[in-house]
């Protein structure tokens, strides 16, 4: 079994009369392509927030590539990246002022060769000299992905990763990090609501519902213990579950 | 020097950001241009009508080249840092390596670059226009500019804590922190025309030990070191002040989620 990359020790966050993460435990495996499987308002967003140190815990404690991240995150910090579809670049840059800049923050080497290798794998080339304001919701997501791996990095947090993209793009774009998992043995914690996503990218899914983990396992795991198809059908039956676990 | 790089990168980014606009360029030159014209006018008028301006003929000119230094201290910082709120990128430059302190240096780095732009060019502008030069101050003028453009930081860190706390909804802070300010600095009168009772808060004020302090040099070809000192000593009280501010917003935003919430 490999080292835990990600682990999160009995973590809470509550917002004022909200509890919107309730103790939760888990790690993830160092090269493993996890995912956060849960509803609107399940904690997603706000454990991967926990994870980066942008948010602190009510309680609990949280460790990256063995780094404790409330006392200690700016030394792996250069390490890992994350995007998500509430975070944006600057708008009056373009993409490719807003790239170098964030490659210069990572302490990224050969800014220009970088961006051109990211520009050709994401297709994001034709675009490089528009201002990141003028782009379409889907173009926007694919250079928030390109900012997201600009420091090849070791742990990849991706909150709804291919959120506005349309289908085909969405494919190339789930191949190419399945292929960036697999040449650089990273591991990858994705929110996602994308069911088709989740079964053919994630070896681990951790199913989160009102702040608490219900379930986890493998996809195949996942849809022969709730006795069901697709991960579609076990998400509604997380979702409309009075309690937690299978029905 | 791995810090170096990254306030290089913050500065990198807001110079990305001017070069990339021409009216925001035009606007760095534009309002202290604007301002020394008004003022060297009424200097103009003034200077055969009062006998005050006819001791220091550019007495007025110079106040209002070194008030801009504030103003154009604060605004940097705070403009600068509002441009990360309302672009919502808060949330992925603290996922990053930077640290709050190198993105304030960075914030710091730039007004400078800015303020220097700006007021440069009208302290340029009044020699040819109007026949005067602050640069005549000499080296107490170096003295003033740091002092004021301190006392402008520390202000735009105040209140870019204040907005990271509060949120958008509260940038007015940018401008009354500045207008409320400007009445009992001294700028273009001296702080005894103030009230008694406000006369004591004017004092506790670095920036109106700058404008006396100018006003001496002007009048009586004096260096107060006295005011200079308590300027120095007052700005580092306010630059602690607005850090410590700025930063403890920054620990609030964390604990309430923010950094990925806040925009416009």
């Amino acid at each position: 079994m490999n080292d835990p990359v990600i682990e999160v020790v009995d973590v809470s966050k509550r917002f004022d009369e909200v509890l919107a993460v309730n103790r939760v435990s888990f790690s993830v495996e160092c090269g493993s392509v996890c995912a956060l499987l849960g509803g609107n308002g399940a904690g997603k967003t706000t454990l991967l927030s926990m994870l980066l140190g942008l948010l602190l815990p009510t309680s609990g404690r949280v460790y990256l590539l063995g780094t404790d991240m409330l006392q200690q995150r700016y030394r792996v910090l250069e390490r890992i990246n994350f995007s998500s579809p509430y975070v944006d670049l600057p708008q009056r840059l373009s993409v490719r002022e807003n790239l170098t800049v964030y490659a210069r923050l990572y302490g990224v080497r050969k800014v220009r060769q970088r961006l051109d290798a990211l520009a050709g794998h994401l297709d994001i080339g034709s675009f490089m000299g528009r201002p990141y304001g003028a782009l379409s919701a889907g173009q926007r997501t694919r250079v928030a992905l390109a900012k997201s791996l600009l420091n090849r990095p070791e742990v990849l947090l991706l909150d709804e990763p291919t959120a506005s993209l349309d289908p085909d793009t969405a494919d190339t774009i789930r191949r190419f990090l399945k292929d960036y998992q697999q040449e650089s043995g990273a591991t990858l914690l994705m929110a996602s609501h994308n069911m088709l996503e989740v079964e053919r990218m994630c070896d681990d899914v951790i199913v989160l519902r009102r702040g608490e983990i219900v379930d986890r396992g493998s996809p195949a795991a996942l849809l022969q213990r709730y006795g069901r198809e697709t991960l579609e059908e076990v998400f509604i039956d997380v979702a409309r579950a009075p309690e937690k676990g299978p029905s | 020097m791995n810090a170096l790089r990254r306030i290089h990168a913050m500065v990198l980014r807001y110079t990305y950001l001017v070069r990339g606009s021409w009216p925001r360029i035009l606007e760095l030159f534009y309002w202290p241009a604007v301002q020394l014209v008004l003022w060297g006018f009424i200097t103009k008028f003034f200077v055969t009508n009062s006998t005050w301006l006819m001791q220091a003929s550019g007495v007025l000119l110079a106040a209002v080249m070194l008030w801009d230094v504030m103003f154009r201290g604060h605004l940097g910082v705070s403009l600068a840092f509002f441009e990360e709120m309302y672009s919502r990128n808060l949330g992925y430059l603290f996922a990053s390596p930077l640290r709050p302190w190198e993105l304030v240096s960075a914030l710091l780095l730039i007004s400078l670059i800015r303020t220097l732009a700006g007021v440069g060019g009208a302290a340029l502008l009044a020699i040819p226009l109007f026949d005067y030069s602050i640069f005549g101050l000499g080296l107490p003028l170096l003295g003033f500019f740091t002092n004021l453009l301190v006392m402008g930081w520390a202000i735009g860190l105040l209140v870019s804590g204040l907005v990271l706390r509060y949120g958008l909804g509260a940038e007015s802070f940018a401008w009354v922190s500045i207008f409320a300010i400007a009445p009992l600095s001294g700028i273009y009168y001296p702080v005894s025309v103030l009230p008694d009772w406000l006369q004591a808060v004017a004092w506790a004020l670095p920036s109106s030990h700058v404008f006396e302090g100018m006003r001496a040099v002007m009048f009586d070809q004096v260096f107060r070191t006295d005011h200079m000192i308590q300027a120095v000593m007052l700005n580092s009280l306010l630059l602690m002040l607005g850090a410590g501010i700025f930063l403890k917003a920054f620990d609030s935003a964390r604990r309430r989620g923010l950094l990925l919430r806040i925009g416009e």
